[in-house]
């Protein structure tokens, strides 16, 4: 028994150690005495919290206990926060029942990593408090995402919680430029972990634009999403990812569009071919003219051999987003296309003439003669 | 089962009141019922390639197991239809050359277009439009001549472009670059215009045209009635009568699971020919 508990504890708890006790208004003012000890304000004993509380019989309303006498920090950061009403988000409301906090590393706590997901998701993932605010049920996308799987079946304690995302006290809204996940923010956020990953974006088109302010490039969670994190080598993911990219290069979009390897790509997720990041790399996307791309000229053979066993330099000229519109760019195709539907339109015109011409005309014919034959000559 | 015979007889008996001559012959019905259950089956794969973003397309590629399955079936398809077509380009040349058979390239029995087919054409119209006489045709009319080139010219295009694709970096050593961007364009193209003559035009003209309605059976049956040759094809029906040579055709009446089974084949063929038609026509002009 530690030092500092008190004998009065042992009074408080003669009458509170009782489960079923409570006040005039039926809410339980139960305290289980044994976890109270053990929890990380054991120490600290009753009148830590309730230091109104001199003797007994106490006041029938005790003053409330306010964390914040201690912890001025945490709450200053939640004044600041998107979960600043005290009334609806109490530190109980995360922290769990104020009688049995324990340190965020006891696998007992509420904000412990593997528990934070379920802590977080007694609102988040309470459809009727996703309706009421208007945001979409991120803990199921969460519990299904990579991450989510990490944390829940491996127990894989770095695995993204929301917390690492989010932060914990001072958690902004992400369109609040302080925030770890706005938009120029959220590379930095994910590279926590995905350092080398950040290092390569930094490097690429995107992340330069990013790192100018253009809040039109992307960032991550524009692809990846930010909770329902797929893995890139799933086909769900490979087949939401292409229209992503062709949200602003629309005219790549269309072009790609017209090749086999959208073609075949849209009937249902065809892993295997190309999609925008397979040839243009996906985090350090850089321009053709960077030597360091692999769609520059000189690393096509490669970027192509990944998929096209034998391609050659002659076989790299092919164009994955070939106009046939476009007279100046793609001259030859642009006239193969033209015979191409000169001969369907013309082979169709004339036959189809020919056709209802001839079907009328026997007709009427076979009609005429309907007596003599029966109606099977025409 | 003697009661099963006498049945059988008597249907015999009652078949020979008309005359039924050869048309074609077994190794040409084999080489149309292998091209058009490939072309169906290449029709359908590829038309689901072509318009890949339409509902449709992704419902019979998840019905037949899948994106991959598409190309799977496309490729098995072509690869039977290019055997079919060696072999009869191979049989062309045998007899050309070791038979020296001289109706293969003109001729009156020739698939060979010539001066004759344009006078046909021209006569035939003016007949549809009320300013002539009805023409008659020898064995191949210039609209079946077409029939057989369209399909002839289709199979190299499509065929050369299929396989430029299926292995682009060999063809790719003697091909330029842009010519792996044409190749897509000539096989989606050739592709869809096949798809659109056959199920409606060839269809309607040899198939649903008042004088075969429902369904021009002698290229599942190998025969036709004395009636329908000279109807169809009468300038060949009288040379033959002239040289004697008629009664040389003169084969048996098609037995009666002979009709039902090219009924049934004939007929799901058209049915599926049609919903693709359609699947087609509303996806090119959605």
């Amino acid at each position: 028994m530690r030092s500092a508990w008190a004998k009065g504890d042992a009074d408080c708890l003669a009458c509170h150690g009782d489960a079923t006790m409570t006040d005039a208004n039926g809410h339980s003012i139960a305290v289980n005495g044994d976890k109270f000890q053990a929890s990380i304000h054991g120490a600290l004993g009753c009148n830590g919290c309730h230091a109104d509380i001199k003797g007994y019989p106490h006041p029938e309303h005790p003053a409330k206990v306010d964390c914040k006498s201690c912890h001025a920090d945490e709450a200053k950061n939640l004044a600041e926060s998107v979960h600043r009403d005290g009334k609806e988000h109490p530190c109980t409301s995360c922290h769990g029942n104020q009688h049995e906090i324990f340190p965020k590393s006891d696998p007992r706590s509420a904000v412990y990593p593997l528990n934070i997901p379920k802590t977080c998701g007694n609102c988040h993932g309470n459809p009727e408090v996703a309706k009421k605010y208007g945001f979409s049920n991120v803990f199921s996308m969460y519990a299904d995402s990579i991450h989510g799987m990490a944390l829940s079946d491996e127990g894989l304690l770095v695995a993204a919680n929301c917390e690492s995302c989010h932060g914990s006290h001072r958690i902004l809204s992400h369109k609040d430029p302080a925030s770890s996940t706005y938009k120029t923010n959220v590379p930095a956020t994910c590279g926590k972990c995905h350092a080398k990953i950040d290092a390569d974006y930094e490097q690429g088109v995107h992340g330069k634009a990013i790192a100018k302010g253009d809040l039109k490039a992307p960032v991550c969670s524009d692809c990846h999403t930010a909770h329902a994190i797929l893995q890139p080598t799933e086909s769900e993911f490979r087949m939401q990812s292409t229209p992503i990219c062709g949200s602003c290069h629309k005219d790549k979009l269309s072009t790609y569009h017209d090749t086999f390897h959208s073609q075949l790509g849209l009937l249902g997720g065809y892993v295997q071919t190309a999609r925008c990041w397979d040839c243009h790399g996906a985090h350090d996307v850089r321009p053709s003219s960077d030597p360091g791309s692999p769609i520059n000229r000189a690393n096509l053979v490669k970027t192509c051999g990944k998929c096209h066993t034998g391609a050659n330099l002659s076989f790299v000229q092919y164009q994955p987003h070939a106009d046939p519109h476009n007279r100046k760019l793609n001259p030859g195709l642009f006239f193969v296309r033209l015979f191409m539907n000169l001969l369907l339109a013309g082979t169709l015109t004339f036959f189809v003439i020919h056709t209802i011409l001839w079907l009328v005309r026997s007709r009427f014919h076979q009609i005429r003669k309907k007596s003599s034959n029966g109606g099977k000559d025409a | 089962m003697p009661e099963l015979e006498q049945v059988t007889t008597n249907e015999k008996q009652v078949g020979t009141g008309t005359r039924y001559f050869r048309r074609f012959t077994a190794g040409q019905r084999a080489l149309h019922a292998t091209l058009f259950t490939t072309f169906l089956g290449l029709a359908a794969t590829g038309m689901c390639l072509r318009f890949s973003d339409s509902v449709w397309a992704r419902a019979v590629a998840r019905a037949v197991g899948g994106f991959g399955a598409i190309l799977f079936f496309h490729k098995a398809c072509a690869v039977v239809l290019t055997l079919a077509f060696l072999i009869h380009v191979r049989d062309i040349f045998a007899r050309a050359i070791m038979n020296r058979e001289k109706g293969i390239f003109w001729g009156p029995t020739s698939m060979v277009a010539n001066w004759r087919d344009m006078k046909d054409l021209v006569a035939h119209l003016r007949w549809m439009v009320g300013l002539g006489p009805k023409p008659r045709f020898e064995r191949y009319a210039y609209w079946e001549k077409f029939d057989y080139w369209a399909v002839f010219w289709g199979m190299v295009v499509i065929g050369f472009s299929g396989y430029a694709m299926w292995f682009a970096p060999f063809f790719a050593r003697f091909l330029p670059g842009w010519a792996l961007n044409a190749v897509l364009v000539i096989h989606s193209e050739e592709g869809l215009l096949a798809i659109l003559f056959i199920f409606s035009i060839h269809f309607v003209n040899t198939h649903l045209h008042p004088d075969s309605f429902p369904m021009d059976m002698a290229i599942f049956t190998g025969v036709e009635s004395e009636e329908e040759f000279k109807t169809k094809h009468g300038l060949e029906y009288e040379r033959l009568a002239h040289s004697g040579k008629l009664e040389r055709l003169l084969a048996e009446a098609p037995g009666t699971w002979q009709i039902n089974f090219s009924k049934v084949v004939g007929f799901t063929a058209i049915v599926i020919g049609l919903t693709l038609l359609v699947l087609t026509l509303t996806a090119y002009f959605s």
